[in-house]
This record gives structure tokens, sequence and C-alpha cells, in this order.
């Protein structure tokens, strides 16, 4: 038997490649990206070519309300991340919940921002340009929270029932990335619809 | 501290790795029932390719039903009505149901063993990705029998491969036709995407020991661009035909004309995804001819580094090219300019490519296999598409042919000459490995030479005709036009390459029943899927390899003269 030095390998413990599950999200966050940059310049495209009313200055109020909800979320989750760190269950539930909680009451929010629009102002997908692009653009975005509120609640339910454990870190941080996306997100479109659309 | 080392046996032949799978003994129920529940990537790869072969003959079936009917002045071989769906339907076919798919296979089977890796790092998102653009593929095919939507008269999407708004919107495109094309490219997209991530978290996560981003074998480097290209890339394409489907089924009025909605904005974004898509589609073809020319050249490849940067480079810049497929939309003169440019800066990058894999054939010791014959084909119709390429992008020339036979050569010297070319060159290159039988060399000489004869009677003769005023998607003309006798010439030239089609299909089946066993390593090849059986046990390597150069297997063949010594 021969052997073949290698000689670029002096350690074999230093070989440490990067978490797959991390890498995957944020691929999937570059694939996301490309969706939200196409609704978002759709938006911006059609923002005042409307025939016909409803305008967005005529309907849309701002979501202060929600929007520290979704945004406080994220610092939530955080928290949540560093107690299944330090296996610190208990804490993590906590946290974890009242991030799903946030979550739910901006998802309500919204809910009923869109009874209003549809029920009192007339405006609809159909109504005209701004119909369109808005339940579109806020629909879409809403679509993930949704998603993100399904996955949230398995962990959470999995953690209740004492399932979850420090050894989970890593994908509940993987998890927590894809939540502090959809809060990014909503930064971007809160600013596109509600600051510069109004 | 201690010098790590690999075991090399005294002799090279005992280098590979011979365990055998056990062999597999079941029903034939099992056994598909084993290709479907599977996770392997190497069958789903195996699947993918097939899936693509299949849609292959498919929709080259259409395109001669297409050169049929074009073939004499004033022909009426099939109806308008008819003609317009085949011509759409092969060209989505080609597109998104033969190209990406075949190529996204060679990824999945290649990519874990050149690096060494057991799996893809999401083996259940790969079987979930082939599953999804399967179905899609079967959803836009029942159009045929499903797309009125009504019992007893099928149809399929007739409105070109880039369905250009508002054709699409609802009062233009009743019935379902549509509504097939644009659900099946969303589950088409939402399939490539999750092999994108996959592929890209594989190659980040999953390498061997000592396999560092500068020691991959040069065909995952251009997978990794490609799959960054498809996330960016493919998610425009998913966001317009989300909108599209508002638009027909909640009564949107993204690209409604009536509603101040722009037909223009659905150009913009098909082509932000059209034509990175180029590149998605030429990029793995690149990666084969990295591979196998210096295989058959038996000299290491011309400029790696110089090669990494041009991919990277490509994938950059086509994502700024996209408006000059929309030069006769109208723009700006910026915007013309703009275009021109990028278009033109893209053919830096991809002459780096060009110059590189002639200096890796420059004093090699080149060998004549098929797959060499095919490599050295696409390297000469490459550069000839490439330089019509570039008359094109220029916008005024643009203006003179744009919809014309003349561009419908040049993407077809790009897709057929170039791409379609090259993965014939992987069939006769990794066959041997995916099944452990040789193809045979005489048929691969003769699908090679039919091929090549049939290609060019085809794709050179047809500039003619485009420079003449003969416009794509036309259904017949007046025999007066002077087009008669190029499209004669074009059509047999088509079945030509049909021919040639078939007799690679014969040779794919003959050769897996009677072809000469492969062996582990029939070429004498230096990257990591060598090194193992062929085919290669699910776990693919009995031991983990560890790898000390760019040509892992070349240092264990030549431990006199090892890679790992100079690089």
């Amino acid at each position: 038997m021969g052997t073949v030095p290698l000689q670029h390998l002096q350690d074999e413990a230093a070989w440490q490649l990067p978490s797959r599950g991390r890498v995957g999200m944020y691929a999937l966050i570059v694939a996301e990206t490309a969706v939200f940059t196409i609704f978002v310049v759709a938006y911006l495209y059609y923002l005042g070519r409307d025939q016909w009313g409803p305008t967005p200055k005529q309907v849309l109020e701002l979501p202060i309300f929600n929007t520290v909800c979704l945004l406080s979320s994220s610092l939530f989750i955080w928290l949540a991340e560093r107690a299944i760190e330090h296996d610190n269950v208990k804490r993590f539930s906590l946290w974890w919940g009242i991030t799903f909680l946030l979550g739910a009451i901006f998802l309500a929010g919204t809910a009923r921002e869109w009874y209003k629009l549809i029920v009192h102002d007339h405006l609809t997908v159909r109504t005209n340009l701004f119909g369109t692009t808005f339940y579109s653009l806020v629909g879409l975005h809403a679509t993930h929270v949704i998603v993100g509120l399904f996955l949230l609640a398995v962990v959470l339910a999995l953690a209740l029932t004492g399932r979850i454990g420090q050894k989970h870190s890593e994908r509940i941080q993987v998890l927590a990335l894809y939540w502090h996306f959809v809060d990014a997100v909503w930064v971007v479109v809160f600013t596109v619809v509600y600051v510069v659309g109004r | 501290m201690a010098t790590p080392t690999i075991p090399i046996p005294d002799h090279v032949e005992g280098a590979f790795d011979e365990t055998q799978p056990p062999k597999f003994r079941g029903t034939y129920l099992e056994k598909v029932h084993g290709w479907v529940v599977t996770v392997d990537h190497k069958k789903i790869g195996l699947m993918y390719i097939s899936y693509a072969l299949i849609f292959l003959l498919v929709a080259g079936a259409e395109a001669l039903a297409i050169r049929v009917q074009l073939a004499r002045p004033e022909n009426t071989a099939i109806s308008p009505l008819v003609y317009n769906r085949i011509f759409t339907m092969h060209g989505t076919t080609m597109v998104f149901l033969v190209g990406m798919p075949i190529l996204f296979g060679f990824g999945n089977y290649l990519i874990p063993l050149m690096i060494g890796a057991r799996d893809m790092a999401f083996p259940r998102l790969n079987a979930f990705s082939f599953w999804i653009s399967a179905f899609a593929g079967i959803l836009l095919y029942y159009s045929f029998i499903g797309g009125l939507g009504l019992s007893g008269t099928g149809t399929a999407p007739d409105v070109g491969w880039f369905a250009y708004a508002p054709l699409t919107e609802k009062p233009f495109s009743p019935g379902h036709t549509v509504d097939y094309w644009a659900v099946s490219l969303l589950a088409n997209g939402i399939g490539s995407i999750g092999t994108a991530i996959n592929i890209i978290a594989t190659i980040f996560s999953m390498r061997c020991k000592g396999m560092t981003l500068f020691r991959m074998p040069l065909l995952p480097w251009v997978y990794l661009t490609m799959s960054g290209l498809v996330l960016v890339a493919i998610g425009p394409l998913t966001a317009a035909q989300v909108m599209l489907l508002v638009d027909r089924y909640l009564g949107g009025h993204f690209f409604d004309t009536q509603m101040g909605g722009s037909s223009i904005l659905w150009a913009h974004f098909f082509w932000i995804f059209g034509h990175p898509e180029v590149y998605i589609l030429v990029l793995p073809a690149f990666a084969f001819a990295n591979e196998i020319i210096p295989v058959f050249s038996r000299k290491a490849i011309f400029g790696y580094p110089a090669m990494v940067a041009a991919t990277v480079g490509i994938g950059f810049i086509s994502l700024g090219v996209w408006a000059h497929h929309m030069f006769t939309i109208g723009m700006t003169s910026f915007g013309n300019a703009f275009f021109t440019l990028s278009t033109m800066l893209v053919s830096i990058p991809t002459g780096i490519k060009t110059f590189n894999w002639l200096a890796t054939l420059w004093g090699g010791k080149i060998r004549f296999t098929t797959a060499m014959l095919f490599s050295v084909g696409f390297l000469f119709q490459w550069l000839i598409a490439g330089l019509t390429g570039i008359m094109l992008s220029v916008s005024a020339w643009d203006w003179q042919l744009h919809n014309s036979y003349f561009v419908v050569a040049h993407f077809h010297y790009v897709l057929v000459g170039g791409i379609l070319f090259m993965i014939f060159a992987a069939i006769y290159y990794w066959f041997p490995k995916m099944t452990g039988r040789m193809l045979n060399e005489r048929l691969g000489k003769w699908h090679f030479w039919l091929m090549l004869v049939g290609f060019h009677l085809t794709f050179d003769l047809m500039h003619v005709p485009g420079v003449l005023g003969m416009p794509r998607q036309i259904y017949t003309y007046q025999a007066d036009r002077g087009w008669t006798v190029w499209n004669e010439f074009i059509s047999l030239g088509g079945f030509i390459q049909g021919a040639a089609v078939l007799v690679l299909v014969y040779n794919m089946v003959h050769s897996y029943f009677r072809g000469a066993v492969a062996g582990p390593d029939p070429w004498d090849g230096w990257t990591l899927e060598w090194s193992t059986a062929s085919p290669p046990p699910d776990y693919n390597f009995a031991v983990e390899p560890v790898v000390a150069s760019r040509r892992p297997l070349w240092d264990l063949k030549h431990p006199e003269d090892p890679d790992s010594a100079v690089e």
C-alpha cells in the first residue's frame, strides 16, 4: 500500500462547511425576493394610472399597529432562538408563542382592512388597476405570513408536547430566517403601498 | 502534526471502488414502486433525463409537423389552428420539458458524484421537484384533451411560447388553453427553483474533505452559477404567471389594455426570465464541454480560474440584457444603446471560454470518440450562433430582422447546434457511468454525421429566408416569394436530424442490453465519478473520498506526478 500525502489539508477537523439548511433557506429567500420584486415593480408601474377610483389616497389607512406587531415579532423570534440555543424550552415556548400571536394579529388586521376595502369602499381585484395590484402584492405577502404561521404553529405544538430541544436549534434558526424575511418584505410593502403610493 | 494520507493500492485498477451493489430481486411492481418513492439523486437524475428524452421525441415530432407544413408554398398539411398549437407546444416543450429537465437530470446525477458526496443536500426536496415538474409536463399535454373544457373539443395553447399579452387575456383566449399553459409553467417553475436550491446547498455544504471551491471540477461551478440564475430568473416568470392567472380568473387588469394594463410589462417580465433562461440552458452545455474536452485531449482544462470567472461573469451580465428581445416594441434611444452594449458584453466572457477550450485542444492528444466529435461540432456551431447573436444585438440590424426566420435560425443554432450537441456528447460520455454499458461507437458516428449534416442543412439555410423577409410563426407563404427552395431543403434537413435522433434511440436501447461492459472508468477520466462502480452503488462511495487537487483520479493514477504537488 502506497500513500499520497495531502499537502493542503493539515487538520481534518478544520473541514467545516456551511449548514445546508441555512444555505437552502438563503437560496429560497433569493428566489422569493425575485418574485416580490416583480410584484413591487408592477405596483409602482401602475401607480396613478387608474381610469377611475377608488385611489390609494381615498381608501388606504396607515396600518401602524399592524406594522408594529409584525416587526416586533422578529424581536421575539430572535429571543426564542436564543432561548433554545441555551436549552431553555419553557422560555422558548413563551417567546415562540408570542411571535405566533403577533403574526396572527397582523393577519387579522389585514383581514379587517380588506373587509373595509371590499364592503365599504367597494374596491376589489376587478375594480381598477389599484385593486388588482394592491390585492396581489399585499395578498402575496399575507400568503407568506399564513405559511409562516402554519410553520410556527407546528413548532409550537411540538415544543408544548416536549419534542423540541437544543439539538433542534439550527432548524429553528433556519425557520426563523424565513420569518425574518417575511417581516423584511413587509417593510418594503409598507413603504411602497402605504408611504410612497399614498 | 501527522500528515493525513489517503491509502492507495499498489496498482491503479485497485484504486477504484469496485464494491458491487446487492443484486435487486423483486417483482416489476416492486421495481416501479422503488423508482416512484426513491429519493436517490442518481435515480431522480435518470428519471429527469428519461422524462426529457421522451418529450424531446414529442417536441421533435412537432417540429417535423411544422416543417411538413412549410415545405411547400400554400400548403395545407395541417390546419392554421393546429399549426399555432404545434409551434407553441414545440417551443414550450423544448424549453421547459426538455432543456431544463435534462440539464437538471445530469446535474442531479453528476454533482454529488463529482464532489464526493453521497446524495444531494435535500433528497426529499429533490424528489418533490422532479415529480412536480413531471406533473407540469403531463398537465401541459393534457390540454390536448381538456383544453377547451368542453367534451369532445380538445385543444392546446396556441399563443406562442412567449405568450404575449393581451392575446392571452380572457376575451382573446377563451376556454382553458392558456390556463393549462400558465399553471403548467408555474408548477414547472416551482420544481426548477426547488432543484436550484438543492444544487446550491449541495455544492456549498456537501463537498468531500479537501474539495475546496477552487478544487471543484468545473461542472459543479457552472451548475452553481446556473442555479443562481434559476433563482433570480424563474421568480419573475412565476410572478408573471400568477398575474396572468389573476387576470384570467379573478378579473384583474395587469395585462388588460382596456383597463390601463400594459402588454409591454408582460414582455418585460417574460424576457427578464427569458434571456437568463437562455444562459440557464447553455451553461450546462458549457459544463459538459469543460469535462469532456480535457479528457479527450488528455490535458487539464486550460485556464481554470478564467473559466470560473467567465462563467460567473456570464451569469451576471445575462441578467441585464433582456430587452434586446424588445427592440421593435419601441424603447428610448438610451434603452436601445444600453441593451445593445450589454448584449455585446456577454460575448467577452463567452469568448474567453471558447479560447480556453481551443487552448485545451491545442497540442493535446485528441481522441475522436463520439462524445468528442459532438463537442468539436459544438465549438464550431456555438461560435456561429454567437456571431449571429452579435449581429442581432445591434438594435438597428434587429429592426430589420426581428421576428424573421433569421432569428429562428440564430436561436436554433444556440439551442440545437450548441446545447443539444453537448447534451448528445454528455449522453455518450456518461451513459457508461449511468448504465454500466458503453454506447455503440459505430452507431454513434452515424448519429453524429447524420445530425451534423441535417443540422447544417436546416439551420444554415434557414438564415436565408429570414433575410429575404420570411416572418416566424407564419402558417404558409405564396410561391412567388422566392422562399420555396430554401424551405424544401430546410425541411429535408429536419428529417435527417429526425433520423439521427432515431439512431440514438436505437443505440441507447440496444446498448443498454447488449453494449460492452464499461467498467468504472472507460475514458480514463480524472473526476471522482469515475472512481466508483458503473452504475454507482446507492451510497456512491464505499469510503468517503478525500481530495488534494482538481483531478483526484489523476493523482491516484500518477502518484509520481500528482497535480497536488504543483497546485
